[in-house]
């Protein structure tokens, strides 16, 4: 499905970019690019995956045109990351943190590969978002806040590049086994089950699954979207 | 014609798919050549390309005829 194309996944170490690049290469893609703070974290089954380090904190002192000089198709925006407190206790760290890397680091990403993009007349844009930027969540006004900053950039973003055949969606997760979710304690755990009709937290391939359809022919004609997959959580 | 000229309509006539002879020195690429804005990007950076030079954002919002395209390049390529 994906043979001759190129993918970037940032934040491929993670448990959802992880199973991104997994599921691209089960499906023929050969050409796999991603970003990782750092190379420790890159598993021994991800040797297919060409790695770059690259702290999205820190993007804008980095130089994209050096590490990324080649084109690429598919744009998988991942990389996240959270540092939740109620509102009245989050340092102004923890806010910028989060927005540069969750939002931040996309608008540097974007500008880079959006111009080779264009200039192919090829292009599929896939962001990571979440179900808490449409819902909200108590202690994540910075997260939610990033991501909810996305709807509005794939809106737009889809409107100015549509007529170069370039699609920008989003696919927004319910709550995933994950690392991030790993933290949550039983009790915590407990409550979301309880609020999920289908009564599991979803695997991060269902993640990829619908990453891989918004890339595929498939979903030639779909821009400016967010899939939700959250097993029935929120029906937005 | 200077080279640098020549050179740049080629590209103009290339990308916007205008004859050539509908081009006149300050003929606007949108308003005039049926260009849209996403298109005045790619011209610039075939620019870029073809004269082996960096046009920065704020050089590039400027070009918006041949004339300011051949008179950037003439002041800025190598």
């Amino acid at each position: 499905m994906f043979k001759n194309k190129k993918l970037l996944v940032t934040g491929g170490t993670g448990t959802i970019g992880s199973s991104i690049c997994h599921y691209f290469k089960s499906n023929g893609c050969e050409d796999i690019y991603s970003t990782t703070t750092s190379m420790n974290k890159v598993k021994t089954d991800q040797e297919y995956i060409k790695f770059k380090e690259l702290n999205l904190n820190n993007i804008k002192n980095f130089n994209l045109d050096k590490t990324f000089d080649h084109d690429i198709d598919y744009l998988v925006l991942n990389a996240g990351l959270n540092r939740d407190n109620i509102f009245l206790r989050m340092s102004s760290d923890d806010w910028n943190s989060v927005i540069n890397v969750n939002l931040n680091s996309s608008f540097h990403l974007l500008k880079h590969f959006t111009k080779k993009m264009v200039k192919k007349r090829f292009g599929r844009i896939v962001f990571i978002s979440s179900v808490v930027a449409h819902t909200g969540n108590p202690g994540q006004v910075n997260y939610t806040a990033s991501k909810a900053a996305i709807s509005g950039i794939v809106k737009s973003l889809a409107l100015e590049l549509s007529t170069r055949n370039i699609t920008v969606n989003s696919v927004a997760p319910g709550f995933i086994e994950s690392n991030m979710t790993k933290k949550l304690n039983n009790d915590q755990k407990n409550s979301i089950l309880g609020r999920i009709p289908m009564k599991k937290l979803g695997d991060s391939s269902d993640i990829a699954k619908a990453v891989g359809f918004l890339c595929s022919e498939n979903a030639n004609y779909i821009t400016g979207q967010t899939l939700h997959v959250n097993g029935g959580l929120a029906l937005i | 014609m200077s080279d640098i000229e020549e050179r740049v309509k080629k590209i103009v006539v290339e990308h916007l798919g205008v004859e050539e002879a509908k081009i006149q020195s300050d003929s606007k690429f949108i308003d005039d050549l049926g260009a849209d804005s996403l298109d005045t990007v790619e011209l610039v950076m075939a620019f870029e390309e073809e004269f082996g030079c960096e046009i920065p954002d704020d050089a590039a919002e400027k070009i918006v005829t041949l004339k300011d395209a051949v008179t950037y390049l003439t002041a800025n390529s190598n």
